[in-house]
């Protein structure tokens, strides 16, 4: 992290005036492309919106809108139903982190500390589900939530075939596991003898040691439910329950463009905005998961 | 030492419930069963959804693979049938042959950017928390918003793909509409929108590079392309390859871009095995087909996944 830190170009080389020159050029080329590249078309998404119909299917296009119409927004917002979907989407992430916090804690807390019998065998199945890709099972999966064995229940067109499968994550689980082996043995042991049950130890002193790993997994479940579309699609065929994702394709073929392209600003929000807040955990996060594997 | 021995009590105080008499081997093992119970309690709700949604949806893609499946009425066993029937579709090699095309083609694209990028940036010393932001944006923006916000791109007429050609005086493309341009389109997609997390974990490892390295290097007259080939290359290798691996399970599952933009289409040019896994099951209502297709992805993907848990063990060892 400290500036000295040697990379492939030395410190030396980079003070001479040659250096500097090329790492000036080098710079104003990453940040020219950096814009051009993931910039742009951005801008060009929320830009895109506030043009009127004729002048988004205008050639050339018009790099600025003439007019800011805010009329694509307004109408997306009522045309699409959008608040309807975004609010499916909150209620299906929130719900979905909901039941990853509580059960993935539960189990990683049991795997990790309560040694359970069988708890190697269970913990072996578990990461063998990091193996069978889980978009490659959709389809047995699908008819295990359209019917679920023993009780004969459906769960399609319900958030909880949303829900439930978000706690089978094996790599949140084992992320939680890993921590909690961390942690230091003498001061649940200090608790034990103090008298806390075992549901107390959990809530009360292990959790509080976990902020960071429970933040960086309130964030992959919240993103991953949010950004997820195949799954989704099949789940919810019922239109007034389907989330942002999918009702943005299903209604993507007779809209107009402006609308529609509202509409995907509207649906980026979200996840963009909590990028924007958590950005540094985010990226620290990311970062670290190379180093540790 | 002579307090604690004076203290000790003698055998009939101990007799006197003066410390309490070890639990007897049935309390022990109420105790020990009391424990489980309390473990298993924890473990319960986790197991269930693993069972339901994991473990049981694996063993059943194979036992449907056999059968002919129907949902509402009992399934009948086939043998092989499904498997001869998805064999002799034409969508069936189509498919592969995209989707392998698409994994190749996304290695060539998808890997060899990010993995330059992360270099370059790895050089810069100005703005560097910027660019990690702008370069992980496409990441949070959902990827079906980035499909159609690059569908719209590809539009033939004024779609800004073509426009931007047409501005550089370059003749103009079909894009993801012309049946030999649109998997090369796709997989533009695909990695505009991935790229951000290659970048940042390839950052992380070069970081973790030692000065002295490239020192040693340099004092040895290393120039900078064999800085990079003897001191960058090896040094990242075990990232390099978990990168690589794990680039080629998520992209043989592609699914959204080609079902977002193409359809498909043109002429079957993008069909994906998901792609054709998702028909068979939705469009064809032939659950025993999507299943025995379901069952060779499986077993491919399998072998990568294999690979890739061998080298992050065989890392941590290391």
């Amino acid at each position: 992290m400290s500036s000295a830190t040697r990379t492939l170009i030395s410190p030396a080389t980079l003070a001479r005036p040659r250096g500097k020159a090329i790492y000036w050029t080098v710079f104003t080329g990453v940040v020219v492309l950096f814009a051009l590249a993931f910039l742009f078309p951005v801008y060009w998404m929320v830009t895109g919106a506030m043009k009127s119909p004729d002048e988004v299917a205008q050639t050339p296009p018009t790099l600025i809108p003439k007019h800011l119409h805010i009329s694509g927004y307004t109408d997306a917002w009522d045309l699409m139903q959008l608040p309807q979907h975004l609010w499916n989407t909150v209620v299906q992430a929130a719900g979905a982190w909901a039941f990853q916090l509580v059960f993935c804690t539960a189990a990683a807390y049991a795997l990790s500390k309560l040694r359970p019998a069988f708890g190697k065998v269970i913990l072996g199945g578990i990461l063998a589900t990091l193996m069978v890709p889980a978009q490659a099972l959709v389809v047995p999966k699908y008819l295990t939530a359209a019917d679920l064995p023993f009780i004969h229940t459906s769960l399609l067109n319900d958030p909880l075939g949303i829900w439930l499968p978000a706690v089978a994550n094996a790599f949140n689980l084992y992320l939680l596991k890993r921590f909690f082996d961390q942690l230091p043995q003498d001061v649940l042991e200090a608790a034990e003898i103090d008298g806390a049950g075992k549901l107390r130890i959990l809530w009360s002193v292990v959790l509080p040691m976990s902020r960071p790993v429970l933040g960086v997994v309130s964030i992959f479940a919240l993103v991953a439910v949010w950004q997820d579309f195949l799954w989704p699609l099949m789940v919810f065929s019922d239109t007034d329950k389907q989330p942002i994702s999918v009702a943005l394709v299903q209604l993507s073929q007779n809209i107009q463009l402006t609308v529609l392209i509202a509409a995907m600003v509207i649906a980026s929000i979200p996840m963009v905005a909590m990028f924007l807040v958590f950005q540094r955990h985010i990226i620290a996060g990311i970062s670290a998961g190379s180093t540790k594997g | 030492m002579t307090k604690t021995a004076e203290r000790r009590p003698s055998p009939a105080a101990v007799g006197a419930r003066q410390v309490p008499a070890p639990p007897p081997a049935g309390d022990r093992r109420r105790r020990r069963l009391l424990d489980q119970a309390r473990a298993y309690g924890f473990l319960l709700g986790g197991l269930i959804c693993f069972a339901l949604f994991s473990w049981y949806p694996a063993i059943r893609a194979v036992v449907i693979a056999f059968q002919k499946y129907t949902p509402g009425s009992s399934p009948e066993w086939v043998g092989t049938a499904n498997f001869t029937r998805v064999l002799h579709d034409p969508e069936f090699s189509a498919a592969w042959r995209n989707t392998l095309t698409f994994t190749l083609l996304a290695l060539l694209i998808g890997f060899a950017i990010p993995f330059v990028l992360a270099l370059v940036l790895n050089e810069l010393r100005h703005a560097k928390a910027f660019f990690r932001v702008v370069v992980y944006l496409p990441v949070m923006i959902p990827p079906v918003v980035s499909a159609l916000l690059w569908k719209w791109f590809y539009d033939p007429g004024a779609g800004l793909a073509n426009e931007t050609l047409r501005f550089l005086h370059l003749p103009t493309s079909n894009w993801s509409n012309g049946a030999d341009t649109a998997l090369v389109s796709l997989v533009i997609v695909a990695t505009w929108a991935n790229m951000g997390g290659t970048v940042l974990i390839y950052l992380a490892a070069l970081q973790s590079i030692p000065g002295e390295l490239y020192e040693a290097a340099e004092l040895d007259g290393a120039n900078l392309l064999q800085r990079i080939r003897h001191v960058t290359i090896p040094q990242t290798r075990f990232v390099i390859l978990m990168l690589m691996l794990l680039q080629i399970i998520a992209t043989m599952q592609v699914f959204t871009e080609p079902f977002v933009i193409t359809g498909g289409g043109p002429e079957n040019a993008t069909v994906t095995v998901l792609y054709l896994i998702y028909k068979y099951a939705f469009l064809y209502n032939d659950f025993g087909g999507a299943c025995a297709l379901s069952v060779m992805l499986l077993v491919l993907l399998g072998i990568f996944s294999a690979g890739y848990l061998r080298l992050t063990r065989s890392g941590e060892d290391g």
